[in-house]
């Protein structure tokens, strides 16, 4: 978020989500509050309903309500709430033990455990054990930066790319092959199936591009459509000859050759070159917004199209450009979800990379920079999961539920603002974020 | 942003030209009645097609050659091409239209049927039977959208109400509470969407995947918490029963599959048949069609624009969630996680293929049905067509709708939008 700020699009201008300035870029544009000290300014500003206090309660809420389903869904605990009128202390520390393992195990699985640091430091682990979670959050997060701006892309020229999803299990398909079918020197066999995931993803992001752009066909229809032909395609694909694993004859393909799987740190360290590559896809993104020409018209046409016609901007053109460019990002997503840690086509190999994607995209704030985080916190949280599923056994799927509550309190901004009574951001436009119908 | 701005936009105006509509369509039909002459006819085996009046293999049955079965309806098929082209049929254009691809369908049946058998009992309540949740699903849709609230959130509100039904239909060994509650997982869902999208103006596509996901997080994560560790206690509802009607039920074909069968069945036709009448008849249906295609007009005259939007989309949530209780109470007879996999994201292209009305979600879910059953069928008996290229049927023929490649269909003007009284 920080690095958009000095490109300087005039904030007003942007549609989409709403554009409320970090809090501690505050004080900066407001010359009248000068003599306000810098710390009561930013108390003042804690406790109204920008971006940032938003983000952080949602996230509170979100985990408040994933801790009552939690304890609604163990019925131990539920039992001791039957005498909750006698022994009210029974039922609150069951609840409170069974929560907070939970969430110390989320915490453990996605950033640090403490005890891996002591047996390390005595000799009794590897600190390669130390850096395992972040390591796991790394790997989840990849393919989201990927996928979550290829909707954030989509977003700021107007349009809305559910088709995420599709494009990425296409951009696994043709990357896989890619890494299986040509017989190409290391380096060289990375790029080419790398290339090959972008130019699949391309070519599914270009299918609603070129309909919206020719026909004015909703491009949320036909991406929605267009996802679950590619998950069938790559149902039937996985069967042919020349494509499925020899000597099995359950759904799984050839193994991608070790000259085109993205190098990792080896062991139980998964995390891979996919993250660096997530990062300087999130530089480039954020380049093309506030440097390049296509940006400027992607976000014109984004912000009125008809007003961007009048100023000699090809609409349709724009469209089909954006939806192309869309779908190169989320086809890389897709190549390195198989090229990184998968290997091989499954008919899950995208598992929900798409639709995560898009609630990253909403919970960066459709910003490249925002994106990147959002990412990393939703892979923090998926590698949180699986610790928390073995060692709590809290189901995963909460993770999905904390995800998609976080994202809807995201969008309903006014909503949070209501049920913490937050005062009104000044600069904040709390409300929706680009509705419009098909 | 509308189809018809988006047009405009992008400057495809269209004056009157040779290649209208009509001509276009010719083309089409002509030329998948090519594919069915020749490249069925050539691929058809020379031996007997039987389509049995059964649910197997015994019984009267319609017997044809299967190759000349092939090229015959391949030929209807180019006729009916040639009198679209042609502009003979002006005032039975969708009669035309329906023929010819009733006659590639027949002709690809011939084909495949060749040499084998295909019950058409089996066949046409195979077909109902998946129909029936996407009939519902797309009801649940057609009420939203038509009072101007998207609902992409079809495929969550069927888990809640197939989860719901399992759960309280196991726990309290009725199918009717089950039914019920499936109707409340249903209400819970579409009343979030409602009070995200028409209170607080939330963008109402991303609500609706996000509702999706949280469905699928919901239901996932009590799946494996109770149902999987204690399936007996929370995961074996009782199966709903089928009920014949006597007299009826000795029809022929129709009677077996109309009237032998569960109260699911019955309630989506029904549904169908009343919402229609509603929604052209009735003062319901009047103010539910001004508030989606021009809400501010409908305020000016008094209709409660958002009151009315919000009855639509909860009454939705009961329908949607109805059917959601299909999954569980008649298909399989137990839940499963993410067990609709994309059933409600078919019902919406029937929403939109059948264009927003009632007896169009009919057509398109009965049509979809079909696809699926053929599927099924084709795989069963080792077809060379692959039954994934069939299962994406339901989601081409939306694309081919929405692009106007074939007649443009167009939802309500304000659908999506939400109301601000000013």
């Amino acid at each position: 978020m920080t690095t958009d700020g000095p490109a300087g699009p005039p904030k007003t201008a942007d549609e989409g989500a709403a554009d409320a300035p970090a809090v501690e870029k505050k004080p900066a544009p407001q010359q009248p509050a000068q003599e306000d000290s810098f710390l009561s300014h930013f108390l003042h500003n804690l406790w109204a309903a920008n971006t940032v206090t938003v983000t952080v309660l949602s996230i509170v809420l979100a985990m408040l309500i994933g801790a009552i389903l939690i304890i609604v869904s163990d019925p131990d605990v539920l039992s001791t709430f039957g005498y909750f009128t006698a022994r009210p202390a029974d039922a609150l520390n069951a609840s409170w033990t069974v929560v907070s393992n939970a969430y110390a195990d989320l915490f453990k699985g996605a950033i640090l455990d403490p005890a891996t640091i002591t047996a390390a430091a005595d000799g009794t682990g590897t600190w390669r054990q130390v850096f395992f979670p972040i390591s796991e959050t790394l790997t989840y997060a990849a393919p989201l930066v990927f996928t979550g701006l290829s909707v954030a892309l989509a977003f700021r020229g107007g349009l809305f790319n559910i088709g995420g999803q599709g494009q990425a299990v296409v951009g696994t398909i043709t990357a896989a092959a890619a890494g299986f079918l040509l017989p190409l020197p290391p380096v060289v066999h990375l790029i080419a199936a790398l290339l090959a995931g972008l130019l699949g993803g391309a070519l599914w992001g270009f299918v609603p591009g070129i309909l919206k752009a020719r026909t004015g066909a909703h491009e949320v229809i036909v991406t929605i459509m267009l996802n679950y032909t590619a998950n069938l395609f790559l149902g039937w694909l996985i069967l042919q000859k020349g494509v499925q694993q020899p000597g099995r004859s359950d759904a799984i393909s050839k193994t991608v050759d070790g000259s085109a799987q993205l190098p990792s740190f080896g062991g139980e360290l998964r995390a891979n070159l996919g993250i660096v590559l997530a990062v300087l896809a999130t530089a480039g993104v954020a380049w093309l917004l506030n440097r390049a020409a296509f940006g400027f018209e992607l976000r014109a046409v984004g912000a009125n199209p008809a007003a961007a016609r009048t100023a000699g901007i090809s609409v349709a053109k724009t469209y089909t450009l954006l939806m192309v460019t869309a779908g190169a990002l989320a086809g890389l997503g897709g190549a390195t979800q198989v090229l990184g840690t998968a290997h091989a086509l499954t008919p899950q190999v995208a598992g929900n990379i798409g639709f995560d994607g898009l609630l990253v995209a909403l919970l960066g704030r459709n910003k490249p920079w925002g994106t990147l985080l959002a990412a990393i916190l939703f892979g923090a949280l998926r590698a949180g999961g699986n610790r928390m599923q073995s060692f709590s056994g809290i189901s995963l799927e909460l993770v999905t539920v904390l995800q998609a509550l976080i994202v809807i309190f995201i969008a309903a901004p006014a909503l949070v603002k209501a049920i913490f009574h937050l005062r009104a951001a000044r600069s904040a436009r709390l409300g929706a974020s680009m509705a419009k119908g098909w | 942003m509308s189809t018809a701005t988006a047009e405009k936009l992008t400057g495809a105006a269209a004056p009157a030209r040779f290649w209208d509509r009509q001509r276009r369509l010719g083309v089409g039909v002509l030329a998948i009645g090519l594919v069915a002459a020749v490249l069925f006819g050539v691929l058809a085996p020379s031996q007997d097609a039987r389509f049995t009046l059964s649910e197997d293999a015994e019984g009267a049955a319609l017997t044809i050659n299967g190759q000349l079965g092939a090229i015959l309806f391949g030929v209807l098929a180019l006729a009916a091409g040639a009198v679209l082209f042609a502009g003979l049929a002006r005032r039975f254009q969708t009669g035309v239209l329906s023929l010819g691809i009733l006659a590639f369908v027949l002709s690809f049946l011939c084909w495949q049927v060749a040499g084998k058998f295909l019950p058409l009992v089996d066949t046409a309540s195979g077909t109902l039977e998946l129909a029936v949740p996407l009939i519902l699903g797309a009801l649940a849709g057609v009420l939203g959208e038509r009072s101007g609230v998207v609902n992409v959130a079809i495929e969550g509100q069927f888990l809640m109400g197939a989860f719901g039904a399992a759960l309280v239909g196991t726990m309290a060994t009725s199918v009717w509470a089950g039914v019920l509650s499936a109707a409340v997982g249903g209400v819970l869902i579409a009343g979030i969407l409602a009070v995200l999208a028409i209170r607080y103006l939330v963008d109402q596509v991303v609500v609706g995947i996000v509702l999706n996901l949280l469905a699928l997080g919901v239901t996932g994560f009590l799946y494996e918490r109770l149902m999987q560790p204690d399936a007996p206690a929370y995961n074996q509802p009782p199966k709903m029963p089928e009920w014949r009607i006597p007299g009826l039920a000795d029809i022929p074909v129709v009677g077996p599959v109309l009237f032998d069968t569960n109260a699911l069945v019955w309630l989506a036709l029904l549904l169908v048949v009343g919402i229609h009448f509603g929604l052209t008849r009735t003062r319901w249906g009047l103010r539910t069609r001004a508030v989606g295609e021009h809400p501010t007009a409908a305020d000016t005259v008094g209709v409660r624009v958002r009151g009315l939007r919000y009855l639509n989309v909860l009454a939705g949530g009961v329908i949607a969630g109805a059917g959601g209780a299909y999954f569980t109470l008649v298909a399989t007879g137990s839940f499963n996680k993410n067990m609709t996999s994309g059933a409600g994201f078919i019902a919406l292209a029937a929403l939109i293929f059948g264009r927003w009305t009632p007896f169009g979600a009919l057509g398109a879910a009965l049509f979809f049905g079909f696809a699926q059953k053929l599927a099924t069928y084709l795989s069963a008996v080792g077809s060379p067509v692959p039954s994934q290229f069939l299962n994406m049927l339901p989601y081409l023929a939306t694309i081919v709708a929405v692009a106007g490649l074939v007649g443009r269909v167009r939802a309500p003007a304000a659908d999506g939008q939400p109301y601000i009284k000013s």
